[in-house]
């Protein structure tokens, strides 16, 4: 392995990449024994599984890159809110099953998009990173893109929740096209691509599903930002509580 | 003294935990064997990121090696480059299809995928290609649910990726 490649990737980049995945990957995790119908309980874990798996294979990194002796169970149970750099939108709730839906394919359009890029990096982590993950995330916009027709072009009552919650969660949508300091210094090292360019693309992307699905597109207002600095809304913290607990109050239990 | 051909076929004998009609080689989970003198190393890859029995697989590796009296081994796991279904072989398909899984296509970058172009997956048990897709997700990360409307039996369809 060449490590003059590696270590031009910042830490906080990874867990940026990291603590998203985790996060959304926790959050559809909670779908486990509610989805509405069997297909779709298992669709929801098995995508909240992939993504688990793609922030263990970051926090590992992240952990080898920090030289601190700390592994990837240390880095997801053992920081607190304000050191997660995950994106606003893997935090929210999961709301009704077509909020979860609409933030999937929203995200899955993002992150097939931008792991296009990523495969591109000259370091051999993240690119090797990003061609494991995009076959997983394949999957992902495919099953999310089929249920926003599916629900967005359903009964009146279907229609009106996918609007709803496209409005909702559309300002959340603008964190990925602005890259945090980290980001920024990892896009200036040639190890991580630059998501502002990709804006285009995905919002091409996201209308040629939404227009099938008879849903509008909503136009960019005001963005909520700052996940990817530690400032996070109230969530996070209530997820950690639930997702730490058992590390906090027993480190390093195995079973 | 051991050979790379000796460690091959003791890997062979371990069943993938998940499909155990294949080992741990058919599924192209392997990718490397070294031997060094009296030091072994095996090199494996994920089918997915975030599946459960790559520990298990592991860790039957270390004891199929152990019983096989060899002292010096390690096991690592590699992402690049990203495992695909196009390493299985076709006898490898064959029993797959023999135990019920639909083998995957073999085209595994499959743009039809995006553009939502359904694809024509054979039945199992009685070749209809008469079939439709249940869920893109079934009882395993690798696999999709899949119904026959012939013999109108479910099956499991090993997507390719």
């Amino acid at each position: 392995m060449n490590t003059t490649t590696r270590t031009a990737v910042p830490v906080g980049f990874l867990l940026q990449l990291a603590d998203t995945s985790l996060i959304l990957g926790q959050r559809l995790s909670e779908w486990c024994g509610h989805g509405p119908i069997l297909e779709e309980d298992i669709a929801l874990t098995n995508t909240a599984l992939d993504y688990i798996g793609q922030s263990t294979n970051l926090y590992k990194q992240a952990a080898l890159l920090d030289g601190r002796g700390q592994d990837e169970d240390d880095m997801a149970f053992h920081r607190d809110a304000w050191d997660f750099r995950n994106c606003l939108i893997a935090e929210l709730p999961n709301g009704d099953y077509g909020f979860t839906i609409t933030r999937q394919f929203l995200y899955s359009a993002w992150y097939y998009l931008y792991l296009q890029q990523l495969r591109q990096s000259p370091d051999e982590f993240l690119s090797g990173f990003a061609e494991k993950s995009i076959k997983e995330v394949r999957y992902h916009l495919q099953h999310s893109s089929d249920w926003v027709k599916r629900l967005g072009d359903g009964t009146p009552e279907s229609h009106e929740r996918m609007a709803h919650a496209l409005a909702e969660i559309w300002p959340f949508t603008g964190e990925w096209f602005t890259p945090a300091e980290t980001e920024l210094e990892a896009i200036r090292l040639g190890s991580a691509p630059d998501p502002v360019p990709l804006r285009k693309e995905w919002r091409n992307l996201v209308e040629s599903v939404l227009s099938e699905a008879t849903l509008t597109i909503p136009e960019d207002g005001f963005m909520h930002l700052g996940g990817k600095e530690g400032r996070h809304t109230e969530y996070l913290g209530y997820m950690l509580a639930d997702m730490q607990f058992l590390q906090r109050a027993y480190p390093g239990a195995k079973w | 003294m051991i050979s790379e051909q000796d460690i091959w076929n003791i890997l062979s004998e371990v069943p993938d935990p998940e499909i155990p009609v294949l080992n741990v080689v058919e599924m192209g989970i392997v990718r490397a064997v070294s031997v060094a003198g009296p030091r072994v190393e095996v090199t494996i890859t994920p089918t997915y990121s975030g599946c459960p029995a790559m520990k298990t697989i592991e860790e039957d590796i270390l004891e199929v090696l152990r019983e096989k009296h060899i002292g010096d081994y390690e096991v690592k796991t590699v992402l690049s480059p990203a495992w695909t279904t196009d390493w299985m072989t076709d006898a490898a398909r064959e029993k797959l299809r023999q135990t019920g899984i639909a083998p995957p296509e073999r085209e595994s970058a499959d743009k039809a995928l995006l553009l939502g172009r359904v694809r024509t997956i054979a039945c199992p048990r009685c070749s209809s290609v008469h079939t439709h897709m249940i869920s893109q997700f079934g009882s395993t990360a690798c696999k999709a649910l899949y119904k026959c409307d012939d013999c109108l039996e479910p099956f499991d369809y090993f997507k390719c990726i």
